[in-house]
């Protein structure tokens, strides 16, 4: 194996790209820190794009191939961006239990959103996840990272639709 | 519809965030404290607000001997933000920054004679071991853990045991897997200690993915350190020199308190190069998971690790010969990490005489679901369903009757109030067609359809397959397509026979744990609750009133 195996630059002068690159440098760009710099990539972008897949899978001499199919084997991670706001609703069996696919059919009837979906105008992107851990409180969801517990669902809609217009 | 619930989980931005400083109001010998429970569920009900205010509010009191602290879950999540006076054990419930003047009243009247007041059952029922410093310490300060007899244990093995006695008291304890699975602890690190091969590993299994499950959350949460010092025992025990922790990438609080617990651990001496100024010498960082129910499994586990997809590999080789990079590798879950360091401080004795003949010590659980006071418990094993659904768990919310208890995540089962007067353990839970699992309990009262309950479980298990082997991947597909025509009232009698038979094949034929689990929702709930399939097959009517019906009986 050469010594010197060319890394790959940065695909723009976006200031984010550091924390990926240092990310991936700490680990010594080792095939192994894929799932460890796909995670700080999201974390950087919000999502993963194909100039980041690729960048990461050079950076690491992991083949493109592998590159995606971890990054889609994993449901935390997104290859697509997400609309100005996001609504995350827990399916777990708490929130099951709790009447958490009532609450989506509410927002479906009001919003015409599907959970997987972005709004027309990408206002806002309704997403489920399995289990926050916030099972006390269920049913659950996160708007724009902030836990909402004890949902009821006329007000979950009242509050979504209240949210602020952002230019994207 | 459902199609789409397999999109992504909360996504970076969609995470919680916590703007965590370290305001204390600390007096050097309080007379009297108040604890605010900073865990997930207590900060989602704006506890860090509690917080800040309270010190606050005693600063303004100009009470210069009572000082205001953050600690870990207080355990009843349900009634949080939760406040404590530890002198007097009062526990402030529902806490508003309007409601802090009763607290600050209270501490004011705190004397060094202060008798402690009776706590409610939900409180007086546990038995803490693995969650003793939870609520006690706050989980960002090394120095509080060590004051509460943090790394006693590791000091103790490293100096007084050799690994093998460390080891013979792991298996004197009759500790087994709090993961689900219940093997013993003690054979698991002696097969590791004796495997051929160089360096070893231990990994601690922080992918707590049961849905309804939150208990190592809240034991990483509320006492990080606790379970770094269960692993650096483990590493000397089996041999190991490196290690991680594999944690759960939608727990962002946790991550922050782990990589914190490991970096202020470093610096202080209790991991990386001679360990407390011996030979022992222990590496230990966090890997994320991404989201993966699979990887829960061993192997699919190291698989990620390794920086792969998590799909399972046939074992043997188990894990404990042939891991992490080929190498011997130790894998624990947090629970039961975290009995280690009681185990070596009190004796392997002492933890074998709580609990059941087969079960020794406690189990914690996470109560959720249709029960009033939800959260965290830590019971002796053999405690039974009545006592811990009624008695600690409050009964059933709005007087409603209670159905069935489900235990052991998706691929556990559901237990019927027949057997409430079961005690828990390992052996009772598997007696009726359930599972211990990591420790989840999901009540269920007459609102709940159980041929749903049973959908709901294989919907999640479809979506988790990992797709690596043919039973799992399409038995769990075509079960959730008989369920669905179930609930819809689209059946025959021929179909239920049908769905046992193809739910006796996944269990037998599928590669791992997930589908070889997969079934267990479908066999239990036809075994308690055979009428509600039959009232949705025969009279196509949902007893609970859950599922609609379809226009026509049966499609042609």
């Amino acid at each position: 194996m050469s010594l010197a195996r060319a890394i790959p630059p940065a695909p723009s002068d976006d200031q984010r790209w550091q924390t990926v690159e240092t990310r991936m440098r700490r680990l010594g760009n080792r095939p192994d820190a894929l799932i460890e710099a796909l995670h700080s990539a999201q974390q950087a972008f919000g999502y993963i794009d194909a100039a980041a897949l690729r960048y990461i899978g050079e950076t690491l001499a992991v083949p493109p191939s592998k590159v995606y199919g971890v990054a889609t084997f994993y449901h935390y991670f997104t290859l697509k961006p997400h609309g100005a706001h996001t609504c995350v609703v827990c399916t777990g069996t708490a929130c099951y239990i709790n009447g958490a696919y009532d609450i989506l059919a509410t927002i479906k009837e009001s919003l015409g959103v599907e959970p997987g979906q972005t709004t027309a105008d990408g206002h806002l992107s309704l997403l489920t996840g399995r289990c926050f851990g916030s099972c006390s409180l269920a049913p659950a969801a996160i708007v724009d990272g902030e836990v909402k517990d004890r949902i009821v669902a006329a007000d979950l809609v009242e509050q979504l639709e209240q949210l602020e217009r952002l230019e994207r | 519809m459902t199609d789409q619930l397999s999109q992504p989980k909360a996504a970076p931005e969609a995470r919680p965030t916590f703007t965590r400083t370290d305001v204390i109001h600390s007096s050097p010998n309080p007379r009297a404290s108040a604890y605010v429970c900073e865990a997930v569920s207590c900060l989602s009900t704006k506890a860090h607000q509690i917080l800040t205010g309270l010190g606050a509010e005693v600063a303004d009191a100009g009470l210069t001997d009572v000082s205001v602290k953050r600690v870990g879950c207080l355990g009843l999540c349900a009634a949080g933000p939760l406040v404590k006076i530890p002198e007097t054990g009062q526990i402030f419930e529902r806490v508003t920054p309007e409601t802090l003047s009763p607290i600050v009243a209270a501490l004011s009247a705190v004397r060094s004679d202060s008798q402690p007041v009776a706590s409610a059952p939900f409180f007086a029922r546990q038995v803490r071991i693995a969650t003793e410093n939870s609520g006690r310490i706050d989980p960002e300060s090394l120095e509080d853990f060590v004051a509460a007899g943090g790394y006693a244990g590791l000091r103790r093995a490293l100096t007084t045991m050799t690994p093998a006695e460390v080891r013979d008291e792991l298996v004197k304890s009759g500790l087994r897997g709090r993961g689900g699975a219940g093997y013993p602890t003690g054979l698991k690190w002696n097969t590791v200690a004796k495997a051929d091969g160089s360096p070893k590993y231990v990994i601690c299994n922080a992918d707590e993915g049961d849905p309804g499950a939150f208990m190592d959350r809240n034991i990483l949460e509320s006492d990080p350190h606790r379970v770094v010092e269960g692993m650096a025992i483990a590493a000397y025990a089996v041999g190991a020199s490196a290690g991680y922790v594999y944690c759960r990438g939608e727990y962002p609080l946790v991550v922050s308190r782990i990589r914190k617990a490991i970096r202020d651990a470093s610096r202080a001496g209790y991991l990386g190069a001679s360990v407390m100024d011996t030979q022992f010498t222990f590496e230990l960082d966090i890997r994320l998971g991404a989201g993966a129910y699979v990887c829960g499994e061993e192997t699919a586990l190291i698989a990620s690790i390794e920086g792969g997809r998590g799909q399972p590999k046939p074992r043997p080789p188990y894990p404990a010969v042939a891991g992490l990079w080929g190498r011997p590798t130790l894998i624990n879950n947090v629970e039961t990490l975290a009995n280690v360091a009681p185990i070596i401080r009190n004796g392997g004795d002492w933890f074998a005489s709580i609990g059941t003949a087969s079960s020794k010590g406690t189990k914690v659980f996470a109560i959720a679901g249709r029960v009033v006071n939800t959260g965290i418990v830590e019971i002796p094993m053999g405690t039974t369903l009545r006592e811990i659904v009624f008695d600690i768990g409050g009964g059933i919310v709005d007087g409603k009757a209670f159905k069935a208890v489900q235990t052991g995540g998706p691929a556990g089962g559901c237990v019927p109030a027949a057997f409430l007067d079961m005690p828990v353990d390992y052996e009772s839970l598997l007696g009726v067609g359930s599972f211990m699992g990591s420790g989840g309990m999901i009540v269920m009262d007459e609102t709940s359809c159980m041929v749903n309950v049973a959908k709901f479980f294989m919907d999640f298990m479809r979506e988790e397959s990992c797709g690596k082997c043919v039973p799992c991947r399409v038995g769990t597909n075509q079960l959730w397509m008989m369920l669905e025509q179930m609930t819809t009232g689209q059946s025959t009698l021929d179909d239920l026979d049908r769905l046992e038979k193809l739910a006796g094949m996944v269990q037998r034929t599928s590669l791992c744990g997930l589908g070889q689990g997969a079934p267990n929702p479908i066999f239990s709930t036809i075994r308690h609750f055979r009428d509600e399939y039959v009232a949705h097959i025969v009279d196509r009517v949902c007893p609970a009133g859950v599922c609609t019906m379809s226009e026509t009986a049966v499609p042609a």
